[in-house]
């Protein structure tokens, strides 16, 4: 256990001391004692940054399950600090503005901050944990407290079902997550990622390696809201808003964008991983973004955003892994290594334009008890700084100069532009999409961004349809958003600060063999300007969005054109409803609560599971050779035995069928007679005679039960199960009397014949190997008769109503 | 001899089969014993049913039958006769307690 250790776990142990905090601390709001830990820890790992800068990782290993492989290794590189910065930084400011967001009088802030810090401590594992299966464990934990965050208020029907809807869809691609990173230790006998990516020329050979990259994938795109997975995170918004700001834009969902960006140098170079993950990412792009217009929630708009800016980066990343094909220090590699450098620098930015945005949105529904855009409006003049904060977010979101939005969205077009020049992977024919598609995609998120800005803020106000009256807020709750406000600006003028001590080393992480080219790469990131073709596609941008703005937006009747729902919702709720359904009828039909049935099912499978083996190795013969003669009396009693047994199931009358089975014991015994078996015929006529005994004592004093007589039900079915039974059985006992009779076992019996007496010193060798030789049989069949003697007894003495304490 | 027996255990299965599958407790019972007879026979007779004295030393036979699935099939006996007996009591009272024998009329609610 080392102090990085501990910093990963620190988290976990202040949420045990949350509550008792809470519980002792009441006067003071619990958030000022959460907000202590990611400041720290925010400090502890800003001291990283020089050494990661210099190209160092430092790793630290705890064993905990070492005999599977499996170690806690905390691993801090370029990639891994740069989310853990993102973590704890933003955390801290979401926990800042969380402590004037709920009220320390009517919430739960216990359950909050547990919630919270269980999520952050989570987080920081995923993004620092080496081995595989450490991710895991963290990654489902996200899921829980994600959840639990969701669920937060959950008196509330909508919290609920977002918080199902999260974890059904979450917990689904993790594990598939996990099914394919077993399926990565099968082919490369590791955990861990780092020796992994040195054996992943090995893993691209391998059989598996298609079937563990769609199931890695699978799990990256659940987490991350990727088409058609998407649909939970808009049901997330139910959550506090300080929930939705941290989890659902600037961390949780990007944990998906961080696996892929990890295992890129694993399973990138051929063209599944390129078409994969940049194609659904630019499909998820337009379609969050096309979905954000309709929407009339403040929250929801900013969900679909969220969604699409995902798609974005994840596209990148796509384009950025066509460097691995190329092989670095190539000419045409460099080119893409530009895709790489945008997705981390959007990461960052849409972190900070997106928190900013989302606590801007919270203190807007704080102030004026509603989200919807329809109710709201000209809320500039109450509240200049929120407004000025909007501003600043919606117009980095939308991509325009000066903010940091601006410069991702001008790489991101590069990028995608330099993409439709490829020539691999059948780009030749398709390439023209990406450039296409980013352009429309750019001109729906302008749209979306004024809608957020505008209807929003300017336009006319209505007291009438606002529950308060609007206010600015507290200064405390502007502290969180200014401070990311702020960063939006400082980014979107002065990009080159991160250039060196973050982004670098992030992406010497995702394509880590790049370190001879980097330097020569370096200058690539200070090219932000020029007059060349993305400025005129962010121009055409800007103007089409205007137009289309201007036009369709004009009053409210666009959003009742528009459907606001989205119609994989539908087929995820009835594909839920269906099967509960299915699962429901399913069990209706087998569980019918009848023995007869329950008895039906297990005959029929005995008869089916043993007729097939016996038809499989052919085991069905008859040998006529080594059986015994019949005698004239064996022949006689044999007829009379199957005569009799025949005749039970069409006696009408109860106590005649006890009778006639009293008689076939009475017959088992004289076939143990002829036999030569004296002590089983003896114990067959004293446990038949007490038998019948029984049964007529039992049903001779239930005089209301005597006039009822048996009504056999002639069924086929039961004819047909019944005979196949007693079929299968004589068959089978043909069957090993004739394997039997060839492979010639001498059975262990002559050793009880030569010893019984010189052993044991008794003559009836039944009763000597009964007492003495296994002995312990008897032991505990003589408990066997007890216990139901016991049980008896019970049965018949003890009288209960239901209302006695047992 | 033993394909006679196989045979009559094959019948005694069937019966009990069908037996267990009417409605009637008590019926079902029989079905059980006729079973546990069909068992009985078919360890005896899985073990050949050469003809040799009865396995009691003082016979001086050259040939006893073979002890062992006699002692097992004893073992056996008693067990399933403390078992039925069982059955039969929860049988009684279960006529007691709720007045009928008719297993379709014993299920338990739709919702368990």
């Amino acid at each position: 256990m080392t102090l990085l250790h501990l910093a990963v776990l620190a988290p976990f142990l202040m949420a045990i001391v949350v509550p008792f905090l809470y519980r002792y601390l009441r006067q003071i709001h619990t958030g000022w004692f959460v907000l202590l830990l990611p400041v720290l820890l925010f400090a502890y790992f800003i001291q990283f940054l020089p050494s990661v800068a210099n190209g160092e990782s430092i790793m630290e290993t705890m064993p905990w399950v070492p005999s599977l492989g499996i170690n806690f290794t905390v691993y801090v590189d370029g990639l891994g600090l740069l989310f853990a910065l993102l973590i704890t930084g933003i955390g801290a400011l979401v926990v800042l503005y969380s402590i004037y967001y709920l009220s320390k009088k009517t919430e739960a802030l216990n359950n909050f901050y547990v919630y919270l810090l269980m999520f952050m401590g989570a987080m920081l594992g995923v993004v620092l944990a080496d081995n595989l299966i450490v991710l895991y464990v963290f990654w489902e934990l996200t899921s829980l407290a994600s959840s639990l965050l969701i669920g937060y208020w959950f008196h509330r029907e909508k919290s609920r079902y977002g918080a199902q809807k999260s974890m059904l869809i979450t917990v689904f691609g993790g594990f598939a997550m996990l099914a394919g990173f077993s399926l990565l230790y099968v082919m490369a006998g590791t955990f861990s990622i780092r020796e992994l990516i040195a054996q992943a020329d090995v893993i691209a050979g391998h059989a598996l390696f298609l079937p563990a990259m769609l199931l890695v994938l699978l799990g990256a795109f659940t987490k991350s809201a990727q088409f058609p997975f998407h649909i939970w995170l808009p049901d997330a918004m139910e959550a506090p808003t300080p929930v939705s700001a941290y989890l659902h834009s600037a961390t949780m969902v990007k944990a998906g964008i961080y696996l892929v960006a990890r295992l890129t140098p694993v399973f990138a170079g051929g063209a599944e991983w390129f078409w994969i993950v940049s194609g659904f990412g630019l499909f998820t792009l337009i379609w969050g973004s096309y979905s954000a217009i309709k929407q009339t929630d403040l929250k929801s708009i900013l969900a679909f955003s969220t969604v699409s800016q995902l798609g974005l980066i994840m596209c990148l990343l796509g384009i950025g892994s066509s460097a691995v094909h190329f092989g670095y220090g190539s000419p045409e590699s460099e080119l893409y290594l530009i895709a790489t450098l945008t997705a981390v620098f959007h990461l960052i930015n849409h972190a900070t334009f997106k928190g900013c945005l989302f606590m801007v949105v919270g203190i807007v529904d704080h102030e004026t008890g509603t989200r919807d855009i329809r109710k709201l409006g000209g809320l500039m003049t109450f509240m200049p700084v929120t407004f000025t904060l909007a501003v600043v977010g919606s117009l980095s979101m939308a991509g325009l100069p000066p903010f940091n939005g601006f410069l991702s969205k001008e790489m991101f077009f590069t990028a995608v532009l330099r993409a439709a020049q490829l020539d691999i992977f059948n780009m030749e024919t398709w390439g023209l999409l990406f450039p296409v598609i980013a352009w429309v995609a750019s001109v729906f998120t302008f749209i979306y961004s004024m809608i957020l800005l505008f209807k929003t803020f300017t336009g006319k106000y209505q007291p009438e349809k606002l529950d308060k009256k609007p206010h600015e807020a507290p200064v405390g709750m502007l502290v969180s958003p200014v401070i990311l406000g702020s960063l939006v600006i400082i980014l979107g003028f002065f990009p080159n600060v991160l250039s060196h001590t973050l982004l670098k080393p992030a992406m010497v992480s995702i394509l880590p063999m790049l370190l001879e080219t980097i330097d020569h790469f370096g200058v690539h990131i200070y090219m932000w300007h020029g007059f060349n073709a993305e400025l005129m596609m962010t121009i055409g941008v800007v103007a089409a969005g205007a137009v289309l703005y201007r036009v369709m937006f004009k009053g409210e009747s666009i959003y009742e054109r528009l459907r606001q729902t989205d119609p994989l919702n539908h087929i995820y709720d009835s594909a839920l409803a269906g099967l509960i359904k299915g699962s429901i009828a399913i069990t209706r039909v087998q569980m019918t609560g009848l023995l007869r049935d329950y008895f039906a099912y297990m005959s029929v499978f005995m008869i089916l599971l043993l007729g097939y083996a016996t038809y499989r190795y052919q085991a069905l013969a008859i040998d006529m050779e080594s059986v015994a003669p019949i005698s004239t009396y064996v022949w006689i009693l044999a007829i009379v035995f199957i005569l009799s047994t025949l005749s039970v199931p069409f006696i009408n009358h109860r106590l005649t069928a006890i009778i006639a089975v009293g008689v076939i014991g009475y017959l088992l015994a004289l076939l143990f007679v002829v036999f030569r078996a004296p002590d089983l015929a003896l114990t067959q006529l004293l446990v038949e005679t007490v038998m019948v005994v029984l049964f007529l004592l039992c049903f001779y004093h239930l005089p209301e039960l005597r006039k009822e007589s048996f009504k056999p039900i002639f069924k086929w079915t039961n004819v047909i199960i019944s005979v196949a039974v007693g079929a299968i059985v004589t068959l089978i006992a043909f069957g090993s009397l004739a394997a039997g009779h060839h492979l010639n076992f001498e059975p262990i019996s002559t050793y009880f014949i030569e010893n019984s007496y010189t052993l044991a010193g008794g003559k009836n060798m039944v009763n000597v190997i009964l007492v003495d030789f296994r002995g312990l049989d008897t032991v505990l069949e003589v408990l066997v008769l007890a216990i139901a003697a016991l049980g008896v007894v019970t049965m018949v003495k003890l009288r209960m109503t239901g209302r006695e304490d047992v | 001899m033993e394909l006679l027996m196989s045979v009559l255990v094959g019948v005694l299965f069937m019966v009990g089969t069908y037996l267990i599958l009417t409605k009637s407790i008590l019926r079902v019972v029989l079905g059980l014993i006729l079973m546990s007879h069909g068992a009985h026979l078919l360890l005896l007779t899985m073990a050949r049913l050469k003809t040799g004295a009865p396995p009691l030393l003082g016979e001086d036979a050259l040939s006893y039958t073979d002890p062992l699935p006699q002692a097992l099939i004893l073992t056996a006996i008693v067990i399933s006769f403390g078992v039925t007996a069982f059955l039969l009591v929860l049988a009684y009272r279960t006529y007691k307690e709720h007045q009928t024998d008719n297993l379709d009329q014993l299920r338990g609610s739709a919702d368990e």
